[in-house]
């Protein structure tokens, strides 16, 4: 029971406490010595692994994993040095970033913002880490961009392969090797039309978020603009996991390619769920009903199996690559795992080594400082070619492969095989192309 | 004191002590060494303490005394998230209103459902608010993306209006969230020996909002309201049948404890802004009942205690990857070694949902109680050992119900 006796003592009182408990947070406005956040004291330096090991991007996020343990490897000199020795830039040594040892700790991001957020949090606020990289969605990469923007310290993006990574949502202290949604348009539609014919009648399925709108956008407008029609676009929410009621409102229209938006597990279900329903061998107006899944990686092809068999994507790298750098990289990440890297495992490694280039080149781990190192940034012997890190947006350009689930394939890793390399020059955009518009990198923070 | 029986006002000055000095007690392991890991005292995750206690408060005012068990609770901190997260678009980076807005949001909200879902008890009743949970996680999720941005979450941008506020700030960026210039990230860093101890702006805050909703709810507890919603608990047939309408009760505890929630809510979005839209599934909901059920239903202290619990097997056992387990073990013989690891990853990592799974089926099992009556167990076993046969044994008695202990 309430006993409101009001005394004079007792106001006395419980104003002296109430007074106390607004003055406690007045005393806390100093803000640290340290130039910018997380400066690293001792003699190691620690980096932040934000990857999905639960969720549908589970197997991207794990072979991501790997390969940033490979490269934490050899940035401390250990193992062959796989792409440090074809890199074009020799400033790395092997001897950690800057003299410092790399130490890293990995967090879970369950593929969802919030848990990315406070699992990056905790790897600022808790374990030190001066610079954050992973991803796996790019809702995650957004939100997490954000929160490295405010809290001081570089993200190097992922596995991203939405628009808005470094469109409309792009911040200073963000970074993507990664290759984006336009490109894969631009590097498709043409291959698509000289295979298909330009008078196809195509119907999308299309996550329902970031990455799956910008790609649908960008996939319509490059396909429309050779000729192709639009029947439907439908969004499928990211956690589906049965896509039938998705599929079978498909055979009901006169649409004659299916362009399935999605990655990772949804896609493996999505094309099993298309495959079941009859759709290869589907005819439409006396053509092969076609399906097409703009964004491959090998990973997804194993998961598919069999329904994988002839068609087509794209792809930001493929371990089957002949250059010098896929071959160093290939070499190191078999002899250490015994199977070859994803793309996203390429992408992944590949940002470790560009930012601890920077480092070096910058001669400090001082967000901007690093941030100036990679701006215009070109370099080669990743993998890719000859690659600029443009300035205007934090986006690298270089070559997109278009690839094809092989039809005899030779092992269980042999699964996708390259049919047209994009040259650059072919999927560069402007930075103020109306599908990147709406955002500025603002300053960049160091905390 | 503050209208408070004497035991009470004691045992809310152990609570606001405890809660002043979190950022120390959560650090018991030096810097550096190898139990730091399970260092706690930084300032995200004491942050999540504080407002998810906040949120679990709030439904053990529901859950505790009514018996009603939501399982769409999620859906009202969603709103608090989203209606502050705005606030801090339109408005300015102050907290304040967005706090203010998310719990006036998720008030109205919880009315709505309320008033629909009050209409059945029992199971009926949490059927019916999960659905509207999940309906409303769907309407952020894909159908209103305008308002809420979809599975990317809403962030704060620099295009943002800020009518009140500064739109960008000096260096360039979007401000940070604040309480009237005091920055919620700001935290002083105190070095003492080989600890470090961080005492944070957004954490104090927190706390501080943390301790009055604590005190509004013992008020609450203690009130003939409180008397009166567990007399619902007890039995709901025979106090329609004395001619009362327990539904206003029930609709306002029910509001109340969504006005709690809210309030989590906004606060998550002040110390980190932005909303995402599984804040608002089915799981989160699940989470908060699991935290009650985990610390106590009906007491004071006990959601507090389990969200406390859960929060930190999720930041911290989350975090511990093999590479840190062969730091642990490496003392072993290498196939012994293998082998402890292996087993031992399955229990932390991604794998930290078994673990606080098998604990929470221990509590259930043999604490029905929650924490806190393990806590008394221990309590009264320490009495007994100092006087002797008192005559008060507890094995004998039936268990108290849990309604009026802290």
């Amino acid at each position: 029971m309430s006993n409101s006796n009001l005394t004079r003592r007792g106001v006395l009182k419980s104003g002296a406490v109430a007074g106390a408990g607004v003055a406690l947070p007045t005393i806390f406005t100093a803000s640290s010595a340290a130039a910018y956040t997380n400066e690293p004291m001792g003699g190691s330096v620690t980096l932040g692994f934000n990857v999905p090991q639960t969720g549908p991007y589970a197997d991207e996020g794990a072979d991501e994993l790997r390969a940033y343990q490979l490269a934490v490897e050899h940035l401390n000199g250990e193992g062959d040095g796989g792409m440090m020795n074809t890199f074009s830039s020799k400033a790395l040594k092997g001897n950690g970033i800057l003299g410092k040892k790399v130490e890293f700790v990995t967090g879970d991001t369950q593929t969802k913002s919030d848990a990315a957020r406070a699992s990056a949090k905790s790897m600022i606020e808790k374990d030190g880490a001066v610079m954050i990289t992973g991803g796996s969605s790019s809702g995650v990469a957004i939100a997490v961009q954000g929160l490295c923007q405010e809290a001081g310290v570089i993200f190097m993006a992922g596995l991203t392969h939405s628009n808005d990574t470094t469109g409309k949502d792009k911040k200073a202290n963000g970074f993507r090797h990664f290759f984006n949604a336009y490109m894969s348009g631009a590097a498709l539609a043409p291959v698509l039309a000289a295979r298909y014919g330009t008078d196809r009648k195509a119907y999308h399925l299309t996550a329902d978020y970031t990455w799956g709108w910008t790609q649908e956008e960008s996939i319509v407008a490059s396909t429309e603009a050779l000729g192709w029609e639009t029947v439907n676009t439908v969004k499928t929410p990211l956690a589906a996991t049965d896509f039938s009621s998705y599929i079978t409102p498909v055979l009901q229209t006169d649409a004659d390619v299916l362009v399935l938006n999605h990655y990772g597990g949804n896609m493996v279900n999505s094309l099993t769920n298309a495959v079941q329903f009859g759709l290869r061998e589907k005819q439409v107006n006396g053509r092969d009903f076609e399906i097409v899944v703009p964004l491959f990686s090998r990973l997804m092809a194993r998961g598919a199996g069999e329904n994988i068999k002839g068609i087509l994507g794209s792809t930001n790298w493929h371990w089957s690559l002949t250059d010098e750098g896929t071959q160093a990289f290939v070499k190191s990440f078999g002899t250490k795992y015994g199977f070859p890297p994803s793309q996203a495992a390429h992408t992944t490694y590949c940002q470790t080594l560009l930012y601890a280039d920077a480092c070096e080149r910058a001669g400090t781990f001082n967000p901007c400082g690093v941030g100036e190192a990679l701006e215009g940034f070109e370099f080669d012997g990743l993998g890719n070619g000859k690659t600029t890190y443009r300035a205007e947006d934090h986006q690298c350009f270089k070559d997109v492969l278009v690839v094809r689930g092989k039809e005899n394939p030779t092992s269980e890793f042999d699964l996708l095989e390259v049919v047209e390399v994009t040259p650059a020059a072919q999927v560069t955009y402007d930075p103020d192309h109306p599908m990147f518009t709406g955002g500025a990198l603002g300053e960049c923070n160091a905390g | 004191m503050l209208g408070l029986s004497k035991k009470d006002t004691k045992f809310l000055f152990i609570v606001i002590a405890l809660t002043a000095a979190t950022p120390i007690l959560l650090q018991p392991f030096p810097e550096g060494s190898a139990m730091s890991q399970f260092n706690a005292g930084y300032p995200d995750l004491m942050q999540r303490f504080a407002i998810f206690g906040i949120f679990a408060i709030g439904f053990n005012i529901l859950f505790g005394l009514t018996g009603y068990l939501s399982f769409g609770h999620a859906a009202f901190l969603g709103v608090g998230s989203y209606s502050a997260v705005w606030m801090f678009k339109l408005l300015s980076m102050n907290v304040l209103p967005g706090i203010i807005l998310a719990i006036i949001v998720s008030g109205l909200f919880a009315l709505v459902i309320g008033y629909v879902s009050l209409r059945r008890s029992g199971i009926y009743f949490s059927i019916l608010t999960l659905a509207f949970a999940q309906m409303s996680f769907n309407l952020a999720y894909s159908v209103l993306t305008p308002i809420t941005n979809g599975e990317t979450g809403l962030q704060v941008t620099l295009n943002d209006p800020r009518i009140l506020g500064q739109q960008v700030a000096a260096n360039g960026n979007v401000p940070p969230t604040n309480f009237f210039g005091l920055e919620m990230g700001s935290s002083l860093k105190i070095p003492v020996g080989g600890w470090e101890f961080t005492f944070n702006a957004g954490y104090y805050f927190c706390a501080v909002i943390a301790i009055l909703a604590f005190y509004l709810s013992l008020r609450i507890f203690r009130s003939p309201f409180g008397l009166m919603l567990r007399a619902i608990k007890t039995n709901q047939t025979r106090l329609n049948y004395t001619g009362l309408n327990s539904r206003p009760y029930t609709l306002a505890a029910f509001v109340i404890s969504g006005m709690y929630a809210g309030l989590a809510g906004g606060l998550l979005a002040s110390m980190d802004p932005l909303a995402g839209a599984e804040r608002m599934q089915w799981t989160a909901s699940g989470e908060v009942v699991l935290m009650t059920i985990l610390g106590g239903v009906g007491t004071m202290m006990g959601p507090i205690l389990g969200a406390g619990f859960i929060k930190y097997f999720e930041n911290i056992f989350s975090k511990i990857n093999e590479n840190v387990l062969h730091q642990w073990f490496s003392f072993l013989p290498d196939g012994l070694e293998g082998f402890v690891i292996w087993v031992a990853e399955h229990f932390v990592g991604s794998g930290w949902h078994l673990t606080s799974g098998v604990l929470f089926m221990m509590v259930v099992i043999f604490l029905p109680g929650g924490l806190v009556e393990g806590g008394q167990r221990i309590g009264k076993k320490l009495k007994r050992k100092k006087s002797d046969g008192d005559g008060d044994d507890a094995e004998h008695h039936p268990k108290q119900s849990p309604h009026v202990a802290e």
